[in-house]
């Protein structure tokens, strides 16, 4: 499903990624871990169309980027740790927007499904500035599953929330943003991703430092192999 | 993976031509930019506070006659509609960057000039609201007619050019941090053309000058529009990618 080969990303004189090869099936969750700075962000904003590759080869859902970027867009769902949602409309006028710009066919249908899915219809007539961070980051998921993608991006998802918005969003996660599709999801939170995620990716200078599967870790845990995999590559 | 596909609730996109995907993405981005200012009424108003300042401030700060009136009206009005346009479109673009909003226009799968052409015909709605309510009140304090057809067409096509540059250098300016400063920076030398084609032809329209003399300023106008707009339909994609 996604397919990326010698992935080399500059930024004038800076090489944030350099020669990074990565897989991921259908179906498969991937969390990327790394260090501040190791180019997860960078990844993944190439892998979502929204930074060029300087070198290197892309495919994503069968179409390369950035060539075929909007047919890659149409199957891709992002979320960030920012919302990417509109403070001054409500939760159902944002869904609204993004249901036109994907030009889905039945809009208050499917916006009323996500609503439920998200459990935001009470507050659906709500200006998002007066949602809460747990609330935004729950539409934004909503926003981001709207088109129904086959690949989610997941950028830092928990960033700023506090324990039970954390413990709501790892439900959402679980129950709808990652089911039956394929995901990467980076964060510094071992133990939030580590009940979620089929393999895990450590990313340090730029490339794959280590990748195991869930059944692979080693018995003491994702945190011995984290800090082994960075061990090893300093 | 089939299995788990189909327990999701199964969805149809429009299947539509791919003008009518763009007409439709620009009008989005045109609604949604309209609802949110209905709602925060930010932009208009701080657009409408700042021009009506700026006219004030000219017309205390000119010991104007008459005569001397009717001569600099024109300037005045350009540099009044100029400040506030470049104080709406840092606003406009802002609240685009705010929430990360860009990144998710950007992460839709639509011509990304559509998105574009959305923003600056929002940024020119509000920038012609402000005009028109501007020139009644410029009429009365300076005494002078504005109300020419010629004069509201030289403004109309002036916002076009105007509004065409400055939303794409809204658009780089906005990724970096001094965005504040470097837009008026990037825009008033590239204006220039415009804003002083557009001065000259609103002073002859205001003087009944021959037509004439006011055609190759009102040519020089639609020539400029035309080549920014196509200049951002072409580089607009580039601009926004990091």
């Amino acid at each position: 499903m996604i397919h990326v080969r010698k992935l080399l990303k500059r930024f004038g004189l800076k090489t944030v990624l350099r020669g990074l090869d990565f897989e991921a099936a259908e179906g498969e969750f991937v969390a990327l871990l790394g260090p501040n700075g190791a180019g997860k962000t960078t990844f993944l904003r190439i892998l979502a169309s929204l930074s060029r590759p300087t070198l290197g080869e892309i495919r994503m859902a069968g179409y390369a980027l950035p060539d075929q970027a909007a047919a890659v867009r149409r199957r891709l769902g992002v979320v960030s740790h920012l919302p990417l949602l509109y403070g001054d409309l409500s939760a159902e006028e944002n869904l609204r927007f993004y249901a036109r710009m994907y030009s889905l066919a039945d809009p208050e249908k499917r916006i009323q499904e996500v609503l439920d899915l998200v459990g935001l219809t009470q507050r659906r007539r709500d200006l998002v500035r007066t949602f809460s961070r747990g609330m935004q980051q729950r539409l934004a998921i909503g926003r981001a599953i709207l088109h129904d993608p086959e690949i989610m991006l997941f950028d830092e998802p928990y960033t700023g929330l506090d324990q039970d918005a954390c413990a709501m969003l790892d439900q959402v996660l679980g129950q709808v943003a990652a089911r039956g599709r394929t995901v990467v999801m980076t964060s510094h939170d071992l133990t939030r991703v580590a009940p979620l995620a089929s393999r895990f990716d450590v990313l340090s200078r730029g490339v794959i430092a280590a990748s195991a599967s869930k059944e692979a870790l080693p018995q003491d845990g994702l945190l011995t192999f984290y800090r082994q995999a960075l061990e090893a590559e300093a | 993976m089939t299995r788990l596909r189909a327990e999701r609730a199964p969805f149809k996109t429009r299947q539509a031509s791919p003008a009518a995907a763009f007409l439709r993405a620009v009008s989005a981005v045109v609604w949604k930019d309209l609802a949110a200012e209905l709602r925060s009424r930010e932009l208009v108003s701080a657009m409408l506070v700042f021009a009506l300042l700026v006219i004030l401030i000219f017309n205390f700060a000119l010991e104007l006659n008459v005569k001397a009136r009717s001569e600099v009206s024109a300037g005045v009005l350009w540099v009044t509609f100029a400040f506030a346009g470049t104080l709406g479109l840092n606003r406009s673009m802002a609240s685009e960057k705010d929430r990360g909003c860009l990144d998710g226009l950007l992460l839709t799968p639509v011509d990304r000039s559509a998105i574009y052409f959305g923003k600056a015909i929002g940024n020119l709605i509000f920038m012609l609201g402000v005009e028109a309510i501007v020139l009644p009140l410029f009429t009365i304090l300076y005494s002078i007619n504005l109300f020419h057809p010629g004069l509201i067409l030289v403004t109309f096509l002036g916002s076009v050019g105007y509004i065409a540059i400055g939303t794409l250098l809204a658009s780089m300016a906005v990724q970096t941090r001094t965005r504040d400063i470097l837009l008026p920076i990037l825009l008033f030398p590239l204006a220039i053309p415009v804003l002083v084609a557009a001065v000259k032809a609103s002073a002859g329209y205001l003087a009944s000058s021959p037509m004439s003399e006011i055609a190759p300023w009102l040519n020089l106008i639609i020539a400029y529009d035309i080549i920014f707009i196509a200049v951002a339909f072409m580089v607009f994609d580039y601009i926004v990618e990091e």
